[in-house]
């Protein structure tokens, strides 16, 4: 299974576009395109999922690591787009509660 | 010193294509060694052969100088591709080394016992998808009356995730005497991973504790799965899920706790999503499927809910474990 990140820049905003499914062999690819720009000061993400149908603990992971470095610059991190069953493990896993989503997933670059 | 070397195997090929004497054959062995020892790479090596044989036979060098050349340029390739195979294969005896080092403090260090307690019945199975399983549940008996369990799942492997699990024993045992209640629990839990967590780790927890004299049933989460209880008198299920971020995320975190009171029959199911996200060749088995099961063996002992539970799923996955998978329940009797 591919996993495929595109990344457009608008206003200081980068919004990921994710297409695929987020597991142990694609969340690398993801990582990799995340860490490019969590560090830098204040980033700002949009991270659009609404062409993923299906993420497991280690994508979780590579989010939850995400969240954290951007929070350390000050930055923030936005999602859209969740299916009715990513939308239930951002629910149980308490992280809708710290990290901002809008079900929503068009228009994302004008939303934030 | 190098050229030395290479002139001394220039005369021993000399000699051997003169008489083809098994000496000099034995000499060129001794020669290979001090190639080692002087860190003569194979192809170094080929050099020394086409200047070799360039002196012995001046007349052929012409013709098949070039095939030397080729052959340096093939193995100067293959000298770093068996360096690199090389350095894979240490690495991969590290990471072995590792994860039988952490296999073996999740089998001693994190050991656990069910609980007995009057009046409630335990079953446990937890299957690790590969060596090491991700999956933690760790159980405290209170004297006969109590029994607190932890329902773990945590992100990460080796023998940090095995450490991990230890802190959720240890934060357990060292808070058994003062106070089990699920909000202070998971969040003294929280603190201890939160500090010594790397970035991309963290833990879901749930915790629930049973008490005998009053048949009620607390429970708290940390991001995790939420428990099923079975209503034996209305014949259905409820979800038992309680607010609360996953462990190690952020050193403040408020966790809502609940309760429930059990009646006769009724039962708790604890899970890993290991369980709830198995997977066969048409897509994710649906819930309705394992509760269906559930339904059909509920007048059984607790450990042979589970048992059939475990056998059932993973017959429909094939035989194959995509996940760890951990199942706790608690019926009352």
């Amino acid at each position: 299974m591919n996993l495929q990140v595109d990344v457009q820049e608008k206003d200081c905003v980068h919004v990921f576009r994710i297409v695929g499914e987020i597991d142990a062999f694609t969340a690398p690819t993801l990582k990799e395109r995340l860490d490019q720009v969590a560090d830098q000061p204040q980033c700002q993400a949009v991270l659009d999922f609404s062409e993923v149908d299906y993420m497991d603990s280690t994508g979780l992971g590579v989010f939850v690591a995400f969240y954290k470095r951007v929070k350390a610059v000050d930055g923030s991190v936005k999602i859209v787009g969740l299916n009715k069953r990513l939308k239930r493990l951002f629910e149980i896993t308490g992280l809708d509660d710290i990290v901002e989503i809008e079900m929503e997933s068009r228009d994302v670059n004008g939303t934030v | 010193m190098a050229q030395d070397v290479g002139k001394q195997y220039e005369e021993l090929l000399k000699k051997y294509v003169e008489n083809e004497d098994e000496t000099n054959l034995y000499a060129a062995q001794q020669v290979s060694r001090k190639f080692i020892e002087k860190k003569i790479s194979p192809e170094e090596v080929i050099s020394y052969h086409k200047t070799s044989v360039e002196e012995i036979f001046p007349d052929l060098s012409a013709r098949i100088g070039p095939s030397y050349d080729f052959l340096i340029e093939v193995m100067i390739h293959y000298g770093l591709a068996l360096m690199e195979h090389q350095s894979l294969i240490r690495k991969q005896e590290a990471l072995q080394i590792e994860m039988d080092v952490a296999v073996k403090v999740q089998d001693m260090l994190l050991e656990t016992s069910i609980p007995q307690v009057e009046g409630l019945d335990i079953g446990v199975v937890s299957k690790p998808a590969k060596k090491m399983s991700g999956d933690y549940v760790y159980f405290i008996e209170q004297g006969n009356r109590e029994a607190c369990v932890a329902v773990a799942d945590v992100m990460g492997k080796g023998l940090p995730a095995a450490l991990c699990m230890s802190m959720i024993k240890f934060g357990m045992d060292s808070l058994r005497s003062q106070a089990t209640e699920p909000q202070h629990v998971l969040g003294v839990i929280n603190q201890i991973v939160e500090k010594s967590m790397d970035d991309s780790m963290f833990i879901s927890m749930y915790y629930g504790k049973y008490d005998g004299s009053t048949c009620t049933f607390t429970f708290g989460s940390a991001g995790h799965e939420p428990a099923l209880l079975y209503r034996a008198a209305e014949d259905r299920f409820v979800e038992l899920d309680a607010k609360g971020l996953l462990l190690g995320i952020r050193k403040e975190v408020g966790f809502e706790e609940k309760s429930v009171v059990l009646e006769k029959g009724d039962f708790i199911v604890m899970l890993t999503d290991g369980v709830t996200e198995g997977r066969n060749s048409d897509g994710f088995i649906d819930e309705e499927v394992i509760l269906d099961m559930l339904r059909q063996v509920k007048e059984q002992p607790a450990q042979q809910i589970v048992d059939y539970l475990y056998t059932e799923l993973f017959k429909m996955q094939n035989y194959m474990l995509h996940d760890d998978f951990t199942l706790v329940l608690f019926k009352k009797e």
